[in-house]
């Protein structure tokens, strides 16, 4: 087996050759990719089985049929975005041609989280290969089967000069970040991306980094309470909650949760049933250290629904807390697990107070059929990303840019 | 140092009060900050004369001229560039507002470099307050005089709370680097740009670094020497070499050599006179520190023309080397002086090679009449930015980014790009509650049903006919309508129409 130096020199020799250049060639590749979804879906929907007991409905859609999207939308739009960018001239420069030209940055390395272990670090990845670069890909460790999955995949498709899976935990990762990359990806929690940061400093490689938070969400007392309770509970649940723009908590005065937790617990016994650990729909904890983690954050507040858990299954039930205080341990890290905790507030403005408080997050979720309400929360807060009367959808929207607040 | 806590706390205490929101606010301050420029030329001509030998022209040409256009074009577009963006929607999202709206960062840091040092300091300022974010601007020790006088007006014309110059050197920067703040603009030299990328990476602080490198050069044999030699001339030896984007070497074909040495001897004479130290329009270096950095530059290398210093002034004579050996001193450092080696190549090839085996430049220059040639040396390299067949000039465009890549940098700004390195792009989806319909097919239970429905709602085909998308455009503003007439039953047989259709149109 390759030692990292050896995989990185090897994709340096590849991107200085020029073969990443052409659309043709890059065309290839993402066409491949999308041959190794479609001719793989079994084979992924099982890996992802196996690390999240994701179901079947979800991984089609959040995991497959995100990413192909993903790689379709490179594939039709390649050309377009390669053309060089002709732009306003100066006085001086009337006769000159003045463009913008895309370059590929070089060797990128993409490090992805094991939330989403297909699409979060596939969905990089092809913007790596749209853009021309060689890329390494290190798909996270915690999800074993879905990393080892692609890495058989991946050189089987895809030009093995030019792009490379590197498998493994904190070593191979430390290692990896003392070679030279022009660009690195890094989706995960804000502690290793302060780390990741201060690797790429020493070679002055530019970062991009998908980090988290604890996405607010607001209720208003002017909204469908039953549909806000769909929307939410949908966001919150889906992936066992283990997905970084769910909403982490609610804000909302005592009149809207006594609508709402009510609307919220008929919700899931329609998704779940009356057992949601029998449920075919709902995901696992992905390990015991989360599980454990998670358990103790149920000690906060008061349980309104849920509260069971079962270690040897890694289940903990979608639960919902209420009568939590600001200070409880569960408003102290982002959540990242199927535990809703609502948070009483007496107006909206001691809401964007308490969201202002804390740390800018990937997303803000406001629910309300009053446009003013929504306006204002938008204007007085920053997240990475906004929707009003939903949950996550922003994400569906590729011409949206994914931009993330930097915590 | 609590002193750089108390102004830090006090630039985020000004920006939390969201004064700086209104862009009526910004274009005042913007307004102000023309009215520093105007109302004290004479002054910054003065500082600048002090700290680079720096005469009035160049100042007007160099240092004002570019802050007055930028201050134009934002005060121009600033309500443009600020509005929401609205960007393509799916099908799942027609009926509601989708688009990308800029939003001020918080507190950015502004660390300036003391080659230009208002030019430095001062346009990344415009585009910082522009974008609705307080500042904390760090001019640079180097050029005091500079630094000093920044530090007196800022405050004079500027919001004093929202706007603070802190002036000092490493350990008040050091200081400064401590506290957390949301983004920080750092020009200057890779050493320290890898430091400034560390402290920020503690507080996840996104970074502009407006490095160097050493920027070629390159000769093609068919071209009119005499204007490319001029043009060399003048990007290299203005304010003596020091300027981030000055050709720092030239790669010039074999058969043209002796011909380029003789322009750039007469072209030197033809700017600054047989002696050059007695030339009003030619600068000094910036300390004896660098003096003699740049002089322990010649070492190895045959000094074709120039040579003369004087250590008490600070002056080194334009120079151009030649036998210039690709492992020499002078090649292993920006140079950031007034010494220009020349190298030849055999072909485009060879030049080409040269520059790649090099970190990646801030600028690259190729004066050639063959556009093939150009088009390929652009193809083959990477850099920054590119001027062909003159030096310079791609920094005075405002449409184009100005910024490095690899080593010479990361991040990029001038005029739009100024606006929106200093914006957080939040991604903004306004929905409504009612169609619930549609979204039941993604609450679970799942079922192959559902999957099938969500799969007609968002899978993307390739290739996509266009046609196909103006179609489903208007069934879905009909749609709309019909909502807006209140017509249940037709609404939900239009869109299962609209799903149709898409179904029916893939490949």
């Amino acid at each position: 087996m390759s030692s990292t130096k050896e995989v990185a020199a090897r994709l340096r020799e590849a991107f200085n050759s020029g073969k990443t250049r052409t659309a043709e060639f890059r065309l290839k590749q993402l066409k491949a990719m999308l041959n190794l979804m479609k001719e793989n879906e079994g084979a992924l929907l099982e890996a992802l089985k196996k690390d999240l007991r994701k179901p079947n409905f979800e991984s089609i859609i959040s995991e497959v049929l995100f990413t192909k999207n993903e790689i379709v939308c490179a594939i039709n739009n390649l050309t377009e975005w390669m053309k060089p960018e002709y732009v306003e001239k100066t006085l001086v420069t009337k006769l000159d041609t003045c463009f913008i030209k895309k370059e590929p940055f070089g060797v990128a390395l993409i490090i992805g989280p094991w939330n989403y272990p297909i699409q979060l670090v596939l969905t990089p990845f092809i913007g790596a290969v749209a853009a021309g670069n060689c890329a390494i890909l290190k798909p996270s460790e915690v999800s074993p089967n879905s990393s080892q999955l692609l890495s058989e995949l991946l050189p089987k498709y895809l030009d093995k000069d030019c792009f490379a899976v590197v498998c493994g935990g904190v070593k191979e990762t430390t290692e990896l970040l003392e070679e030279k990359f022009d660009y690195i990806f890094f989706t995960g929690g804000t502690h290793v991306g302060k780390i990741i940061m201060t690797a790429a400093a020493k070679h002055l490689t530019p970062v991009s980094l998908e980090l988290g938070g604890k996405n607010p969400c607001y209720v208003d007392k002017s909204c469908d309470i039953n549909n806000t309770a769909h929307r939410i509970a949908w966001a919150r649940f889906l992936n066992m909650g283990q997905t970084c723009i769910a909403p982490d908590y609610v804000l909302c005065t005592k009149a809207v949760r006594e609508e709402l937790v009510p609307a919220l617990i008929n919700c899931l016994e329609e998704f779940y049933g009356k057992n949601p650990q029998e449920s075919e729909d709902l995901g696992r904890i992905i390990n015991e250290k989360h599980f454990n983690r998670l358990k103790a954050l149920l000690s906060s507040g008061k349980v309104a629904v849920g509260g069971q858990t079962d270690e040897k299954d890694k289940y903990i039930a979608p639960t919902v807390l209420v009568d939590v205080k600001e200070t409880d341990p569960v408003m102290q890290e982002e959540i990242f697990g199927p535990i809703l905790p609502i948070v009483d507030v007496e107006n909206i403005d001691e809401a964007i107070a308490f969201m202002n408080r804390h740390e800018k997050p990937l997303a803000l979720y406001v629910y309300s059929a009053d446009n003013k309400v929504v306006k204002d929360v938008l204007e007085r807060t920053s997240s990475g990303g906004f929707c009003s009367n939903d949950c996550i959808m922003q994400m569906t929207l590729f011409f949206l840019a994914f931009w993330r607040s930097w915590r | 140092m609590d002193q750089m806590k108390n102004t830090v706390g006090k630039a985020r205490a000004a920006f939390n009060s969201r004064k700086a929101c209104s862009l009526e606010f910004r274009k005042q301050q913007l307004q102000a900050l023309r009215r520093l420029l105007t109302e004290n030329e004479d002054r910054i001509a003065d500082a600048l004369h002090k700290d680079l030998n720096k005469n009035k022209l160049d100042t007007q040409v160099f240092e004002i001229m570019g802050l007055e256009g930028e201050i134009a074009l934002l005060l121009e577009k600033l309500t443009e560039w600020a509005a929401p963006r609205p960007v393509e929607r799916n099908l799942l999202t027609l009926m509601d507002e989708v688009y990308i709206q800029p939003e001020p960062l918080g507190v950015v840091l502004i660390i300036g470099a003391w080659n230009y040092p208002f030019l430095i300091s001062l346009q990344p300022l415009l585009g910082a307050i522009a974008a609705g974010n307080a500042v904390v601007l760090k001019p640079s020790e180097v050029s005091e005089n500079s630094a000093a006088l920044i530090k007196e007006l800022i405050p004079k014309y500027l919001d004093k709370d929202l706007y603070q110059v802190v002036c000092g050197g490493v350990a008040e920067t050091t200081e400064l680097l401590k506290e957390k703040f949301d983004h920080i603009m750092y020009t200057g030299n890779s050493t320290v740009g890898k430091i400034v990328m560390e402290a920020a990476a503690k507080h996840l602080t996104p970074v502009t670094l407006e490095l160097g490198g050493k920027s070629p050069c390159y000769i093609d044999k068919n071209v009119d020497i005499d204007t490319v030699c001029r043009r060399i001339a003048w990007g290299k030896f203005t304010n003596c070499g020091q300027t981030c984007i000055a050709p720092d070497y030239i790669l010039c074909d074999k058969s043209i050599h002796e011909k380029v040495i003789e322009r750039l001897k007469e072209t030197i004479k033809e700017f600054y006179g047989e002696d050059p130290k007695k030339s009003p329009d030619y600068c000094r270096i910036i300390s004896t520190h660098h003096f003699k950095r740049i002089l322990s530059l010649l070492e190895g290398s045959k000094v074709a023309y120039g040579g003369q210093y004087d250590e008490a002034s600070c002056y080194i004579a334009p120079t151009i080397l030649t036998d210039v050996s690709p492992t020499s001193k002078v090649m292993k450092e920006e140079i950031f002086g007034p010494l220009l080696p020349i190298l030849t190549v055999n072909n485009v090839d060879e030049a080409i090679q040269f520059i790649n085996q090099r970190d990646k430049p801030l600028a690259l220059y190729a004066f050639c009449h063959d556009k093939k040639v150009l088009k390929k040396i652009v193809a083959e390299t990477s850099s920054g930015g590119v001027t062909a067949n003159d030096t310079m000039i791609h920094f005075t465009i405002s449409t184009l980014p100005f910024g490095g890549v690899g080593n010479s940098g990361m991040g990029a700004y001038h005029g739009k790009f100024s606006f929106d390195t200093f914006s957080h792009h939040r991604a903004c989806l306004i929905k409504s509650l009612k169609m619930e319909t549609v979204n039941k097919v993604r609450y679970p239970p799942g079922s192959p049903e559902k999957v099938k429905w969500i799969k007609r709602l968002i899978t993307k085909q390739v290739n996509f006919g266009k046609l196909g998308l103006v179609f489903i455009g208007l069934l879905g503003a009909l749609l709309a309508v019909l909502m807006k007439n209140g017509r249940m039953q037709l609404r939900r047989n239009m869109f299962l129409l609209i799903c149709a259709v898409q179904n029916l149109s893939r490949k």
